[in-house]
Protein backbone atom coordinates (compact mmCIF):
# COMPACT_ATOMS: atom_id res chain seq x y z
CA UNK A 1 0.00 0.00 0.00
CA UNK A 2 2.74 2.33 1.10
CA UNK A 3 4.55 1.76 -2.39
CA UNK A 4 1.55 3.01 -4.06
CA UNK A 5 1.49 6.40 -2.55
CA UNK A 6 5.53 6.97 -2.78
CA UNK A 7 4.96 6.43 -6.32
CA UNK A 8 2.35 9.05 -6.68
CA UNK A 9 4.63 11.09 -4.35
CA UNK A 10 7.30 10.47 -6.78
CA UNK A 11 4.75 11.23 -9.50
CA UNK A 12 4.35 14.85 -8.37
CA UNK A 13 7.91 15.85 -9.40
CA UNK A 14 6.94 15.29 -13.54
CA UNK A 15 3.96 17.03 -12.46
CA UNK A 16 6.53 19.89 -11.04
CA UNK A 17 8.44 19.41 -14.45
CA UNK A 18 5.68 19.75 -16.50
CA UNK A 19 4.16 22.96 -15.59
CA UNK A 20 7.74 24.74 -14.99
CA UNK A 21 8.34 23.66 -18.46
CA UNK A 22 4.99 25.08 -19.72
CA UNK A 23 5.61 28.00 -17.91
CA UNK A 24 8.22 29.00 -19.34
CA UNK A 25 7.20 28.08 -22.78
CA UNK A 26 3.98 30.24 -22.06
CA UNK A 27 5.75 33.20 -20.91
CA UNK A 28 8.16 33.35 -24.06
CA UNK A 29 5.21 32.92 -25.97
CA UNK A 30 2.99 35.83 -23.79
CA UNK A 31 6.09 38.36 -24.33
CA UNK A 32 6.17 37.45 -27.74
CA UNK A 33 1.98 37.86 -27.84
CA UNK A 34 1.99 41.07 -26.49
CA UNK A 35 5.01 42.91 -28.19
CA UNK A 36 2.94 41.53 -31.49
CA UNK A 37 -0.02 43.17 -30.14
CA UNK A 38 1.76 46.24 -29.50
CA UNK A 39 3.62 46.46 -32.68
CA UNK A 40 1.27 48.40 -34.29
CA UNK A 41 1.88 46.40 -37.40
CA UNK A 42 -1.15 45.39 -39.22
CA UNK A 43 0.01 41.76 -39.73
CA UNK A 44 1.37 41.04 -36.52
CA UNK A 45 -1.65 42.67 -34.70
CA UNK A 46 -4.07 40.11 -36.91
CA UNK A 47 -1.70 37.32 -36.05
CA UNK A 48 -1.36 37.79 -32.42
CA UNK A 49 -5.39 38.47 -31.59
CA UNK A 50 -6.60 35.47 -33.81
CA UNK A 51 -4.05 33.68 -31.73
CA UNK A 52 -5.56 34.92 -28.64
CA UNK A 53 -9.47 34.46 -29.88
CA UNK A 54 -8.97 30.88 -31.43
CA UNK A 55 -6.46 29.04 -28.58
CA UNK A 56 -9.11 30.89 -25.66
CA UNK A 57 -12.29 29.82 -27.29
CA UNK A 58 -11.39 26.09 -27.29
CA UNK A 59 -11.01 23.53 -24.61
CA UNK A 60 -7.71 22.56 -23.28
CA UNK A 61 -8.39 19.24 -23.56
CA UNK A 62 -9.49 19.46 -26.87
CA UNK A 63 -6.20 21.11 -27.91
CA UNK A 64 -3.84 18.83 -26.01
CA UNK A 65 -5.49 15.57 -28.13
CA UNK A 66 -5.38 17.81 -31.26
CA UNK A 67 -1.91 18.76 -30.74
CA UNK A 68 -0.63 15.07 -29.51
CA UNK A 69 -2.78 13.07 -31.81
CA UNK A 70 -2.54 15.32 -34.77
CA UNK A 71 1.07 16.60 -34.63
CA UNK A 72 1.76 12.86 -34.77
CA UNK A 73 0.68 12.49 -37.89
CA UNK A 74 1.54 15.79 -39.45
CA UNK A 75 4.98 15.15 -37.89
CA UNK A 76 5.25 12.07 -39.74
CA UNK A 77 3.87 13.08 -42.77
CA UNK A 78 6.11 15.78 -43.18
CA UNK A 79 8.90 13.35 -42.71
CA UNK A 80 7.54 11.61 -45.16
CA UNK A 81 7.91 13.79 -47.42
CA UNK A 82 11.09 14.60 -46.89
CA UNK A 83 12.12 10.95 -47.53
CA UNK A 84 12.06 9.14 -44.05
CA UNK A 85 9.85 6.00 -43.63
CA UNK A 86 10.31 5.63 -40.48
CA UNK A 87 7.56 6.84 -38.40
CA UNK A 88 8.32 8.93 -35.26
CA UNK A 89 5.85 8.72 -32.20
CA UNK A 90 5.70 12.82 -30.31
CA UNK A 91 7.19 12.34 -26.98
CA UNK A 92 4.05 12.97 -24.67
CA UNK A 93 6.27 15.49 -22.52
CA UNK A 94 7.07 17.50 -25.17
CA UNK A 95 3.70 17.79 -26.76
CA UNK A 96 2.53 17.80 -23.49
CA UNK A 97 4.57 20.87 -22.16
CA UNK A 98 4.26 22.56 -25.42
CA UNK A 99 0.42 22.64 -25.42
CA UNK A 100 0.06 23.95 -22.34
CA UNK A 101 2.45 26.34 -23.08
CA UNK A 102 0.68 27.19 -25.98
CA UNK A 103 -2.58 27.58 -24.43
CA UNK A 104 -1.42 29.49 -21.57
CA UNK A 105 0.89 31.62 -23.88
CA UNK A 106 -2.41 32.78 -24.93
CA UNK A 107 -3.62 33.92 -21.31
CA UNK A 108 -0.16 35.33 -20.96
CA UNK A 109 -0.26 37.47 -24.09
CA UNK A 110 -3.32 39.34 -22.57
CA UNK A 111 -1.40 39.69 -19.16
CA UNK A 112 1.41 40.66 -20.09
CA UNK A 113 -0.43 43.26 -22.68
CA UNK A 114 -2.21 44.66 -19.85
CA UNK A 115 0.75 45.42 -17.91
CA UNK A 116 2.74 47.29 -20.77
CA UNK A 117 0.02 49.52 -21.05
CA UNK A 118 -0.75 50.43 -17.57
CA UNK A 119 2.80 51.97 -18.09
CA UNK A 120 2.84 55.59 -17.86
CA UNK A 121 4.19 56.27 -21.35
CA UNK A 122 6.26 59.01 -20.32
CA UNK A 123 8.70 56.73 -18.69
CA UNK A 124 9.45 55.21 -21.79
CA UNK A 125 9.42 58.15 -23.83
CA UNK A 126 11.87 59.82 -21.11
CA UNK A 127 13.92 56.43 -21.70
CA UNK A 128 14.31 57.74 -25.31
CA UNK A 129 14.94 61.08 -24.58
CA UNK A 130 18.09 59.89 -22.31
CA UNK A 131 19.38 58.04 -25.64
CA UNK A 132 18.39 54.31 -24.50
CA UNK A 133 17.48 52.02 -27.32
CA UNK A 134 14.47 49.83 -27.30
CA UNK A 135 15.73 47.09 -26.04
CA UNK A 136 17.31 48.92 -23.14
CA UNK A 137 14.54 50.47 -22.53
CA UNK A 138 12.78 47.49 -21.89
CA UNK A 139 15.02 45.80 -19.88
CA UNK A 140 15.52 48.95 -17.62
CA UNK A 141 12.56 50.64 -17.48
CA UNK A 142 9.47 48.54 -18.84
CA UNK A 143 10.40 45.11 -17.31
CA UNK A 144 10.60 45.70 -13.42
CA UNK A 145 7.90 48.05 -13.59
CA UNK A 146 5.80 45.13 -15.84
CA UNK A 147 6.40 42.63 -13.41
CA UNK A 148 4.28 44.70 -10.48
CA UNK A 149 1.56 45.21 -13.59
CA UNK A 150 1.26 41.59 -14.37
CA UNK A 151 1.84 39.35 -11.43
CA UNK A 152 -1.66 39.01 -9.87
CA UNK A 153 -3.14 38.33 -13.49
CA UNK A 154 0.46 36.15 -13.92
CA UNK A 155 -0.63 34.22 -10.50
CA UNK A 156 -4.03 33.52 -11.55
CA UNK A 157 -2.73 32.03 -15.02
CA UNK A 158 -0.02 29.90 -13.08
CA UNK A 159 -2.66 28.32 -10.61
CA UNK A 160 -5.09 27.54 -13.89
CA UNK A 161 -1.98 25.60 -15.35
CA UNK A 162 -0.72 23.51 -12.62
CA UNK A 163 -4.21 22.04 -12.58
CA UNK A 164 -4.43 22.22 -16.63
CA UNK A 165 -1.62 19.52 -16.24
CA UNK A 166 -3.47 16.94 -15.10
CA UNK A 167 -4.71 16.43 -18.35
CA UNK A 168 -1.10 15.01 -19.29
CA UNK A 169 -2.35 12.31 -17.71
CA UNK A 170 -4.80 11.84 -20.19
CA UNK A 171 -1.58 11.50 -22.86
CA UNK A 172 -0.03 9.07 -21.18
CA UNK A 173 2.35 10.75 -19.70
CA UNK A 174 3.01 9.46 -16.03
CA UNK A 175 2.24 12.46 -13.93
CA UNK A 176 0.44 12.01 -10.21
CA UNK A 177 -3.19 11.85 -11.96
CA UNK A 178 -2.47 8.78 -13.90
CA UNK A 179 -0.50 6.82 -11.41
CA UNK A 180 -3.29 7.58 -8.63
CA UNK A 181 -5.55 6.08 -11.40
CA UNK A 182 -3.33 3.32 -12.13
CA UNK A 183 -3.25 2.10 -8.30
CA UNK A 184 -7.04 2.62 -7.90
CA UNK A 185 -7.34 0.30 -10.69
CA UNK A 186 -5.05 -2.10 -8.90
CA UNK A 187 -6.08 -1.84 -5.31
CA UNK A 188 -9.42 -0.69 -5.53
CA UNK A 189 -8.89 2.31 -3.59
CA UNK A 190 -9.95 5.29 -5.42
CA UNK A 191 -11.14 7.32 -2.97
CA UNK A 192 -7.92 7.73 -1.20
CA UNK A 193 -5.72 7.65 -3.92
CA UNK A 194 -7.51 10.81 -5.71
CA UNK A 195 -7.93 12.61 -2.02
CA UNK A 196 -4.01 12.09 -1.96
CA UNK A 197 -3.30 13.15 -5.35
CA UNK A 198 -5.88 16.14 -4.20
CA UNK A 199 -3.73 16.96 -0.91
CA UNK A 200 -0.75 17.29 -3.19
CA UNK A 201 -2.26 19.28 -5.94
CA UNK A 202 -3.49 21.44 -2.67
CA UNK A 203 -0.08 21.82 -1.14
CA UNK A 204 1.39 22.69 -4.60
CA UNK A 205 -0.73 25.71 -5.42
CA UNK A 206 -0.73 26.85 -1.76
CA UNK A 207 3.01 26.61 -1.95
CA UNK A 208 2.76 28.94 -5.26
CA UNK A 209 0.37 31.45 -4.04
CA UNK A 210 2.35 31.89 -0.84
CA UNK A 211 5.19 32.63 -3.32
CA UNK A 212 4.03 34.42 -5.82
CA UNK A 213 2.69 36.99 -2.82
CA UNK A 214 6.05 37.34 -1.38
CA UNK A 215 7.58 38.07 -4.88
CA UNK A 216 4.06 40.25 -5.28
CA UNK A 217 5.04 42.30 -2.31
CA UNK A 218 8.54 42.99 -3.24
CA UNK A 219 7.85 44.24 -6.58
CA UNK A 220 5.60 46.49 -5.29
CA UNK A 221 7.87 48.11 -2.78
CA UNK A 222 7.47 51.93 -3.39
CA UNK A 223 4.03 51.87 -5.35
CA UNK A 224 1.44 53.94 -3.75
CA UNK A 225 -1.46 51.72 -1.63
CA UNK A 226 -4.64 52.68 -1.28
CA UNK A 227 -6.36 51.95 1.95
CA UNK A 228 -10.24 51.19 0.99
CA UNK A 229 -12.55 52.28 3.78
CA UNK B 1 -7.30 16.40 -44.97
CA UNK B 2 -10.39 14.05 -45.59
CA UNK B 3 -13.21 16.11 -44.77
CA UNK B 4 -15.64 13.76 -46.55
CA UNK B 5 -16.22 11.50 -43.84
CA UNK B 6 -16.90 14.40 -41.35
CA UNK B 7 -20.07 15.62 -42.75
CA UNK B 8 -21.28 11.48 -43.17
CA UNK B 9 -25.17 11.89 -41.65
CA UNK B 10 -23.48 9.15 -39.47
CA UNK B 11 -20.90 11.29 -38.30
CA UNK B 12 -22.49 14.67 -38.01
CA UNK B 13 -25.18 12.54 -36.40
CA UNK B 14 -22.29 11.43 -33.56
CA UNK B 15 -21.19 14.88 -33.35
CA UNK B 16 -24.94 16.09 -32.55
CA UNK B 17 -25.00 13.56 -29.98
CA UNK B 18 -21.81 14.95 -28.05
CA UNK B 19 -22.70 18.30 -28.84
CA UNK B 20 -25.98 17.52 -27.08
CA UNK B 21 -24.90 15.89 -23.86
CA UNK B 22 -22.01 19.08 -23.73
CA UNK B 23 -24.89 21.94 -23.92
CA UNK B 24 -26.89 19.63 -20.98
CA UNK B 25 -23.91 19.27 -19.02
CA UNK B 26 -22.80 22.91 -19.01
CA UNK B 27 -26.24 23.70 -18.80
CA UNK B 28 -27.16 21.80 -15.68
CA UNK B 29 -24.23 22.23 -13.72
CA UNK B 30 -24.21 25.89 -14.01
CA UNK B 31 -27.91 26.22 -13.43
CA UNK B 32 -27.11 23.35 -10.13
CA UNK B 33 -23.82 25.50 -9.56
CA UNK B 34 -25.48 29.31 -9.41
CA UNK B 35 -28.16 27.65 -6.48
CA UNK B 36 -25.02 26.30 -4.69
CA UNK B 37 -22.90 29.54 -5.12
CA UNK B 38 -25.93 31.61 -3.59
CA UNK B 39 -25.71 29.89 -0.69
CA UNK B 40 -22.14 29.52 -0.64
CA UNK B 41 -21.69 32.78 -1.07
CA UNK B 42 -23.47 34.08 1.16
CA UNK B 43 -22.28 31.50 4.01
CA UNK B 44 -19.09 33.40 2.95
CA UNK B 45 -19.59 36.68 4.24
CA UNK B 46 -21.69 35.70 6.83
CA UNK B 47 -20.02 37.13 10.27
CA UNK B 48 -20.72 33.46 11.77
CA UNK B 49 -17.53 31.62 12.06
CA UNK B 50 -19.36 28.26 11.68
CA UNK B 51 -20.78 29.03 8.65
CA UNK B 52 -17.66 30.82 7.33
CA UNK B 53 -15.34 28.20 7.77
CA UNK B 54 -16.97 24.94 6.17
CA UNK B 55 -17.70 27.59 2.94
CA UNK B 56 -13.95 29.00 2.86
CA UNK B 57 -12.99 25.33 2.90
CA UNK B 58 -15.13 23.87 0.45
CA UNK B 59 -13.51 26.89 -2.21
CA UNK B 60 -10.50 26.42 -1.11
CA UNK B 61 -10.53 22.76 -1.59
CA UNK B 62 -12.30 23.39 -4.94
CA UNK B 63 -10.72 26.16 -6.44
CA UNK B 64 -7.37 24.61 -5.37
CA UNK B 65 -7.32 21.02 -6.89
CA UNK B 66 -7.83 20.19 -10.85
CA UNK B 67 -11.20 19.49 -12.03
CA UNK B 68 -10.11 16.25 -13.64
CA UNK B 69 -9.34 14.92 -10.16
CA UNK B 70 -13.18 16.24 -8.77
CA UNK B 71 -14.66 13.95 -11.76
CA UNK B 72 -12.37 10.95 -10.89
CA UNK B 73 -12.81 11.47 -7.30
CA UNK B 74 -16.72 11.19 -7.50
CA UNK B 75 -17.12 8.74 -10.41
CA UNK B 76 -14.80 6.14 -9.20
CA UNK B 77 -13.55 7.50 -5.79
CA UNK B 78 -16.91 7.32 -4.29
CA UNK B 79 -18.00 4.25 -5.25
CA UNK B 80 -15.32 2.78 -3.02
CA UNK B 81 -16.92 4.16 0.22
CA UNK B 82 -18.86 1.34 2.17
CA UNK B 83 -21.41 3.18 3.43
CA UNK B 84 -22.34 4.44 -0.08
CA UNK B 85 -22.02 0.82 -1.33
CA UNK B 86 -24.18 -0.06 1.05
CA UNK B 87 -27.30 2.25 0.11
CA UNK B 88 -26.81 2.59 -3.87
CA UNK B 89 -29.28 -0.49 -4.54
CA UNK B 90 -31.82 0.85 -2.47
CA UNK B 91 -31.73 4.21 -0.87
CA UNK B 92 -32.17 7.16 -3.15
CA UNK B 93 -30.22 9.71 -3.85
CA UNK B 94 -27.49 7.26 -3.98
CA UNK B 95 -28.62 4.67 -6.60
CA UNK B 96 -27.82 7.93 -8.46
CA UNK B 97 -24.03 7.31 -8.12
CA UNK B 98 -24.13 4.69 -10.44
CA UNK B 99 -24.94 7.17 -13.35
CA UNK B 100 -21.69 8.02 -15.18
CA UNK B 101 -23.98 11.36 -16.16
CA UNK B 102 -25.10 12.36 -12.55
CA UNK B 103 -21.37 12.03 -11.22
CA UNK B 104 -20.14 14.18 -13.42
CA UNK B 105 -22.78 16.98 -12.89
CA UNK B 106 -22.38 16.57 -9.64
CA UNK B 107 -18.50 16.98 -9.80
CA UNK B 108 -19.21 20.33 -12.08
CA UNK B 109 -21.40 21.55 -10.51
CA UNK B 110 -19.62 21.49 -7.02
CA UNK B 111 -16.66 22.82 -9.17
CA UNK B 112 -18.26 26.23 -11.08
CA UNK B 113 -20.63 27.06 -7.67
CA UNK B 114 -16.85 27.38 -5.76
CA UNK B 115 -15.43 29.59 -8.27
CA UNK B 116 -18.56 31.49 -8.84
CA UNK B 117 -19.42 31.67 -4.56
CA UNK B 118 -15.88 33.58 -4.66
CA UNK B 119 -17.15 35.68 -7.59
CA UNK B 120 -20.72 36.66 -5.89
CA UNK B 121 -18.97 37.18 -2.13
CA UNK B 122 -16.20 39.49 -3.61
CA UNK B 123 -18.69 41.52 -5.40
CA UNK B 124 -21.22 41.40 -2.50
CA UNK B 125 -18.05 42.61 -0.04
CA UNK B 126 -17.90 45.69 -2.48
CA UNK B 127 -21.09 46.75 -2.14
CA UNK B 128 -21.28 50.43 -0.76
CA UNK B 129 -21.51 51.37 2.80
CA UNK B 130 -23.83 53.67 2.34
CA UNK B 131 -26.47 51.80 0.30
CA UNK B 132 -26.38 49.31 3.40
CA UNK B 133 -26.28 52.19 5.94
CA UNK B 134 -29.54 53.58 3.78
CA UNK B 135 -31.28 50.67 3.77
CA UNK B 136 -30.47 49.43 7.84
CA UNK B 137 -31.62 53.67 8.63
CA UNK B 138 -35.10 52.58 6.37
CA UNK B 139 -35.45 49.71 8.90
CA UNK B 140 -34.60 46.60 6.98
CA UNK B 141 -33.82 43.62 8.69
CA UNK B 142 -30.81 41.01 7.40
CA UNK B 143 -33.15 39.43 5.11
CA UNK B 144 -35.13 41.83 3.20
CA UNK B 145 -31.35 44.02 3.06
CA UNK B 146 -29.52 40.88 1.27
CA UNK B 147 -33.43 40.51 -0.81
CA UNK B 148 -33.65 43.64 -1.99
CA UNK B 149 -30.56 46.15 -1.89
CA UNK B 150 -26.74 43.76 -1.70
CA UNK B 151 -27.83 41.00 -4.03
CA UNK B 152 -29.71 42.59 -6.77
CA UNK B 153 -26.69 45.12 -7.56
CA UNK B 154 -24.21 42.54 -6.37
CA UNK B 155 -25.08 40.07 -9.39
CA UNK B 156 -25.01 42.88 -11.13
CA UNK B 157 -21.48 43.54 -11.07
CA UNK B 158 -20.38 40.25 -11.34
CA UNK B 159 -21.74 39.26 -14.47
CA UNK B 160 -18.99 39.75 -16.47
CA UNK B 161 -16.66 37.82 -14.66
CA UNK B 162 -19.47 35.12 -14.59
CA UNK B 163 -19.36 35.77 -18.37
CA UNK B 164 -15.97 33.99 -17.93
CA UNK B 165 -17.24 31.15 -15.78
CA UNK B 166 -19.95 30.72 -18.13
CA UNK B 167 -17.33 29.83 -21.32
CA UNK B 168 -15.06 28.62 -18.63
CA UNK B 169 -17.43 25.69 -17.61
CA UNK B 170 -18.09 25.41 -21.67
CA UNK B 171 -14.44 24.14 -21.76
CA UNK B 172 -14.20 22.16 -18.51
CA UNK B 173 -17.18 19.82 -19.75
CA UNK B 174 -14.94 18.61 -22.13
CA UNK B 175 -13.47 15.99 -19.32
CA UNK B 176 -17.13 14.47 -19.21
CA UNK B 177 -14.82 12.84 -22.06
CA UNK B 178 -12.39 10.95 -19.81
CA UNK B 179 -15.90 9.23 -17.94
CA UNK B 180 -16.45 5.97 -20.11
CA UNK B 181 -19.76 5.52 -21.28
CA UNK B 182 -20.19 9.34 -21.63
CA UNK B 183 -20.18 10.80 -24.91
CA UNK B 184 -19.92 14.59 -25.40
CA UNK B 185 -18.80 16.44 -27.66
CA UNK B 186 -14.90 15.61 -27.00
CA UNK B 187 -15.47 12.22 -27.03
CA UNK B 188 -17.83 11.99 -30.11
CA UNK B 189 -14.29 13.87 -31.84
CA UNK B 190 -12.47 10.90 -30.22
CA UNK B 191 -14.77 8.49 -31.11
CA UNK B 192 -14.16 9.71 -34.69
CA UNK B 193 -10.44 9.83 -34.56
CA UNK B 194 -10.73 6.16 -33.49
CA UNK B 195 -13.07 4.70 -35.88
CA UNK B 196 -11.29 6.76 -39.19
CA UNK B 197 -7.78 7.68 -37.75
CA UNK B 198 -8.70 11.22 -38.67
CA UNK B 199 -7.33 13.39 -35.62
CA UNK B 200 -6.75 16.50 -37.38
CA UNK B 201 -10.28 16.63 -39.10
CA UNK B 202 -12.15 14.84 -36.16
CA UNK B 203 -10.87 17.28 -33.23
CA UNK B 204 -10.87 20.33 -35.61
CA UNK B 205 -14.42 19.84 -36.15
CA UNK B 206 -15.00 19.60 -32.76
CA UNK B 207 -12.97 22.99 -31.95
CA UNK B 208 -15.02 24.91 -34.80
CA UNK B 209 -18.49 24.30 -32.86
CA UNK B 210 -16.58 24.79 -29.41
CA UNK B 211 -15.17 27.87 -30.95
CA UNK B 212 -19.12 29.19 -32.14
CA UNK B 213 -20.68 28.53 -29.01
CA UNK B 214 -17.92 30.71 -27.50
CA UNK B 215 -18.62 33.33 -29.17
CA UNK B 216 -22.04 32.90 -28.56
CA UNK B 217 -21.90 33.00 -25.33
CA UNK B 218 -19.42 36.09 -25.26
CA UNK B 219 -21.61 38.03 -27.38
CA UNK B 220 -25.12 36.70 -25.47
CA UNK B 221 -22.90 38.64 -22.06
CA UNK B 222 -22.43 41.26 -23.64
CA UNK B 223 -25.83 42.01 -24.19
CA UNK B 224 -26.50 41.42 -20.96
CA UNK B 225 -23.89 43.40 -19.58
CA UNK B 226 -25.50 46.38 -21.74
CA UNK B 227 -29.35 45.92 -20.55
CA UNK B 228 -28.06 45.33 -16.56
CA UNK B 229 -24.66 47.37 -16.51
CA UNK B 230 -25.81 49.89 -18.63
CA UNK B 231 -25.81 52.26 -15.06
CA UNK B 232 -22.27 51.92 -15.05
CA UNK B 233 -20.95 52.38 -18.30
CA UNK B 234 -18.90 55.51 -19.28
CA UNK B 235 -21.54 58.14 -20.60
CA UNK B 236 -21.80 58.46 -24.44
CA UNK B 237 -22.34 61.86 -24.99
Amino acid sequence: MRDYYLAILNGSLLTVAVSLASLAVATLIGLLGAAAKLSGRRPLVWLATSYTTVVRGIPELLMMLLIFYGGAIGLNNLLEAFGYEEGVDLDPFIAGVLTIGFIYGAYMTETFRGAILAIPKGQMEAAWAFGMGRAQTFVRITLPQMVRYALPSFTNNWLVLIKATALVSLIGLHDMTYLAKQSSAAVREPFAFFLFTAALYLVYTSLSLWALRRLSERYSLGADKVQLL
Amino acid sequence: MNWSVIFEPDTLALYGQGLLVTLQLTLYSLGLGAVLALACALALVSPRAWLRWPAQTFTYFMRGTPLLIQVYLIYYGVAQLEWVQARWDAVWPWTQFKEPFFCTLLSFSLNTAAYTAETLAGSIRETHKGEVEAARAMGMGHGMLMRRIVLPSAIRRMLPAYGNEVVMMLHSSSLASTVPALLDLTGAASRVYADFFLPFEAYLFAAAIYLCITFALIGASKLLERRFLGYLAPRKH
